[in-house]
């Protein structure tokens, strides 16, 4: 028997959260943490949280799954609770709406203010405008981010100023239109992030790198962002 | 971007670079004074008295504690900015935060001044 602790919050009913703990049969399989979640809700149809795909790619069920983010759906119990025990929490450092749903707009609002998407100031060609091989290749690592937001909740700059420092996830994106070769924004975005937070709250203790579930690496895009700050400041 | 009057040069690079190039005379202070301790042949009140007669020595000292100073207030202006906010400890924080950065920057000028007064009033 699997043995399951869930956090549970309903602002409506609840003056506290409470940890709920839920016994659960997996016949000997090796399930993914979402598909112990979706079992327990047939059972317990309070129980709430955020699904969609179920395959790693919406990165709707972002969650701290025994004390380490990630998504329910890629993570497997073996790796989850090796030793029989989940203990599933929300995203930490966001405000709970309610269990293991989480109010993103902190995050958002982050994202939004590195304006991510393709700025080109040139006229527009009759056909796409084109990139060179290489040139594609620097996006590489930086484009398939989903946006779970298991990154920035791991952070302690982002959990201390969720307001002010941009996070992991904003930051990596910020550099995949900063290395974009089409983009001709490039010193405006940098204006932007030169102040002592945006960028410079990261002191590199990659907690981000550690959780990213599509193993994407955001201390490395946040250390071209800065060596790009450096290089125009110097 | 974020508007801050009380970082150290305002701008995030700055920060950033300032805080390690003054990491970088620290070191090389650092190494020197234990350098000097541990490799002279005669070690004692006459050498480092005499060490510190010297004027290059005097500067060297002075560069060395007003990067403490910058480097210090770098460091401690984010530890300050990160604990001691508005989110973490509610609205008095403001107030807090003020007086924990004037009374560094009092201890800084305090530093700066018994230092030279130190290097130079001997």
């Amino acid at each position: 028997m699997l043995k399951v602790s869930i956090y549970r919050y309903n602002p409506e009913t609840d003056k506290a959260p409470y940890m709920q703990d839920y016994e659960f049969d997996t016949q000997g399989k090796d399930l993914m943490v979402l598909d112990v979640l979706e079992l327990l809700k047939a059972e317990d149809p309070t129980l709430s949280f955020r699904r969609s795909c179920r395959e790693g790619v919406c990165g709707s069920d972002g969650m701290n799954i025994s004390g380490r983010n990630g998504l329910a759906c890629t993570t497997p119990l073996s790796e989850a609770a090796p030793k029989g025990k989940l203990v599933l929490r929300p995203l930490p450092g966001l405000p709970v709406i309610r269990d293991l749903v989480v109010d993103m707009e902190q995050f958002y609002e982050q994202y939004k203010k590195i304006e991510p998407y393709l700025q080109n100031d040139t006229p527009a060609p009759a056909i796409e405008r084109l990139q060179s091989p290489e040139d594609r290749e620097k996006l590489d690592g930086l484009y398939e981010c989903i946006l779970c937001a298991c990154c920035s909740t791991a952070c302690p700059s982002f959990w201390w100023n969720p307001d002010k420092f941009i996070g992991p996830a904003g930051l990596l994106q910020a550099y995949r239109f900063l290395a974009d070769s089409r983009d001709t924004a490039t010193d405006e975005r940098l204006s932007n992030l030169d102040d002592p937070f945006s960028v410079f709250r990261c002191h590199g203790i990659q907690n981000c790198v550690n959780v990213c579930p599509k193993g994407l690496n955001p201390t490395r895009a946040i250390g071209h962002i800065r060596n790009m700050l450096l290089a125009r400041a110097v | 971007m974020v508007t801050t009057v009380t970082s150290f040069g305002r701008s995030g690079v700055f920060d950033w670079l300032y805080q390690r190039v003054t990491a970088v005379v620290l070191l090389a202070y650092t190494l020197f004074i234990v350098g000097f301790i541990f490799f002279s042949d005669d070690f004692g009140y006459e050498s480092w008295s005499a060490l510190f007669a010297q004027g290059w020595m005097r500067i060297f000292s002075l560069v060395a504690l007003l990067s403490t100073i910058a480097h210090a207030w770098i460091g401690l202006w984010s530890v300050v900015t990160d604990y001691i906010t508005n989110r973490t400890l509610g609205p008095k924080a403001t107030v807090l935060r003020v007086v924990i950065q004037l009374l560094l920057g009092a201890v800084a000028v305090y530093y700066a001044l018994w230092g030279i007064d130190i290097l130079w009033g001997v």
